[in-house]
């Protein structure tokens, strides 16, 4: 299996085209292996989480009944960028697979505003949010060495609650960032290959050389994708998951998941609050 | 690059007798076998070397596929049937003058002989950038040569293009989308029966391909209705020599008429886009209107919205305006006379 396709340009230089859609089927059969692993190790290996909070402590803590989590615009971002994404691969790799129909139309308009919405993301988030909440810090790599050692039966300290954030959803964010990133720069000066209302069309923007590799870039982050989003929907559908799931769509998550997951002093609860636009914490819904 | 070469690159030759064993052998052989019908493209990339299958399915044998039959209330006409006898064959000449005419401009009378309908219908586009061997959208890269500030695209198209800007070549394709024809295609799955206009599709939907024609497949009759037999037809094909060229635009109508309002009306250009074009929205618009030289404007007006010409290729947005006028007043006149 090669992966990339290289082609002769009319100067006969030997230049990258785009990847070998073989790599499709690898992204696929990567990320389907890693979910079939994963469950195994779960169902067989794993000890399971101790999400048993007591009922003095519930009664002792000062947070309500349901914790809000994702504010209203950060759950339409995401269902919002769900279903670009879900278009731009179904668009892009569709026709790779035999499905044929006229994509490319659909496709940058699905990416234009994928890159609108990111941008508004970049922003909100920046500004408006916990910028840091997201991004993998000291502690998260002293957690997972505790439980990476626990898990091979070595003696460590336990692992501190989680922050707002889990280590795996932040490397799951960093990795959409990168790819997504790559897409969507890539995508803009592909724009400039097709005929759009809003480029003059200029093939000669970049040298042969530098457009493969601008496709080759677009190409593979799009099959990165598509193993990005197996996983994602898989950990979304897991049952000890699905509580994350539901947050995204209902913005909250209950007390008992939250003492049960999260550390307070990590993730303050007035935090969250703050995030879903209101005033005052801590907010009661019975 | 295209070299002509004295040999041509070795491939393995099946002529089935049966369309069942050609089917076997495109279900055998799948994307690695080539369709030879009548060979005049086939040739063209194998002597360039530009194509190199590993095998080769001549269809020269299947008597079925050849010649012209009646079926219901219309013609069946045999895939590999020779465009000299579709030119020929009386009941086409007397009913489907349309078709014999557009066959008749199609190459030399030697290429007439040799060629097919079927294979002049599913012919690769001849856009010297993809026929030379480049890597280009068509050939599966990610550049159209021809589409470029400098490209030599006096031949390519102003409508319709997604990335590739070549053409369809074919001068009977635009007939047979009037005559409302079916295209009979047996695949592996059993057969299908398409209209002629959706025979034919674009770079948007697949641009490595001009037909819905897939690895397998096997274009096997095309049928013609009763529709339009005997309707005031118009054929018209403009080329750089006279005597033996592709189009540059071809134009093809049938035009019923009652008192001196279009009563039923199909036109269709080729030439112009990567696949043929039935002009719905003139057709639409001209229909109940009378015949005169203002509805010939206003259709050829018409036809060209959206016309988006390259470099060296504006003269065919006239040129198509032109040939659309002339469609309507030809046809308007043929039924005069």
């Amino acid at each position: 299996m090669n992966f990339i396709q290289w082609a002769l340009s009319p100067w006969g230089e030997r230049i990258p085209i785009h990847i070998s859609w073989d790599l499709l089927w690898a992204a696929a059969i990567a990320g389907v292996l890693f979910l079939v692993v994963h469950a195994i190790y779960v169902g067989y290996w794993a000890k399971p989480a101790d999400e048993s909070v007591d009922e003095s402590t519930l009664a002792a803590a000062r947070v309500p009944e349901r914790v809000a989590r994702h504010s209203f615009l950060a759950r339409a971002y995401h269902w919002v960028m769900a279903a670009c994404m879900f278009v731009l691969l179904f668009t892009a790799f569709l026709p790779k697979v035999g499905v044929k129909f006229s994509w490319v139309k659909i496709h940058w308009t699905a990416g234009i505003v994928l890159t609108i919405i990111v941008l508004y993301h970049i922003i909100h988030s920046t500004f408006w949010q916990d910028f840091w909440a997201i991004w993998p810090d000291k502690q998260d790599v002293v957690d997972a060495s505790r439980r990476f050692r626990r898990a091979m039966g070595e003696a460590a300290p336990p692992p501190k609650k989680f922050g707002k954030y889990p280590l795996e959803n932040k490397l799951f964010h960093l990795s959409v960032l990168c790819a997504g990133l790559a897409v969507i720069f890539t995508g803009f000066f592909m724009m400039f290959r097709v005929r759009t209302p809003f480029f003059t069309r200029n093939p000669y923007l970049f040298s042969d050389m530098t457009w493969g590799v601008i496709y080759v870039l677009h190409g593979l982050a799009g099959v990165i994708f598509v193993a990005l989003i197996v996983i994602h929907i898989y950990f979304a559908l897991r049952p000890e998951k699905f509580f994350l799931t539901k947050s995204m769509i209902f913005g909250w998550i209950s007390r008992e998941r939250y003492l049960g997951h999260y550390d307070p002093e990590r993730w303050p609860v007035d935090e969250g609050v703050r995030e879903a636009g209101q005033s005052k914490a801590p907010e009661v819904v019975s | 690059m295209a070299v002509i070469h004295d040999v041509m690159p070795a491939f393995e030759l099946f002529q089935p007798v049966t369309i069942e064993d050609a089917l076997t052998l495109l279900a055998r052989y799948g994307a690695q076998a080539w369709v030879l019908a009548g060979g005049l493209d086939s040739f063209d990339w194998f002597a360039d070397r530009i194509k190199r299958p590993a095998v080769v399915v001549d269809l020269s044998q299947i008597k079925e596929l050849s010649g012209v039959r009646s079926v219901g209330d219309g013609l069946e006409i045999g895939a590999m049937t020779t465009l000299t006898e579709v030119v020929r064959h009386p009941i086409l000449r007397q009913k489907y003058s349309l078709l014999t005419e557009a066959a008749e401009a199609a190459a030399s009378p030697q290429i007439r002989n040799q060629g097919t309908i079927g294979g002049n219908v599913s012919q690769d586009a001849r856009c010297w950038y993809y026929r030379g061997g480049w890597t280009c959208y068509r050939a599966g890269g990610n550049m159209c040569y021809a589409d470029t500030p400098t490209g030599m695209n006096r031949e390519h198209a102003i409508l319709g293009a997604d990335r590739c800007v070549a053409v369809n070549p074919s001068d009977t394709a635009p007939a047979l989308i009037v005559l409302d024809a079916k295209m009979v295609i047996r695949t592996p799955r059993g057969e299908r029966v398409v209209d002629a206009e959706d025979y034919f599709i674009g770079p948007g939907t697949d641009i490595t391909r001009l037909t819905i024609l897939r690895p397998g497949d096997l274009l096997t009759a095309i049928r013609i209705p009763s529709t339009w037999a005997g309707a005031p037809f118009y054929f018209e094909k403009v080329r750089d020599r006279n005597v033996w060229d592709f189009a540059l635009v071809n134009v093809a109508s049938a035009i019923v008429t009652s008192g001196k309002a279009i009563e039923r009306m199909r036109l269709a250009v080729n030439g112009v886009a990567a696949h043929p074009l039935r002009l719905k929205a003139v057709e639409a618009a001209v229909l109940g209107k009378p015949r005169n030289e203002e509805t010939a404007e206003f259709a050829g007006k018409l036809a060209i919205q959206g016309a988006e010409p390259l470099q060296y290729n504006g003269y065919k947005v006239p040129l198509m305006r032109n040939l659309v006028k002339r469609a309507i007043r030809g046809a308007v006149a043929e039924e005069a006379a």
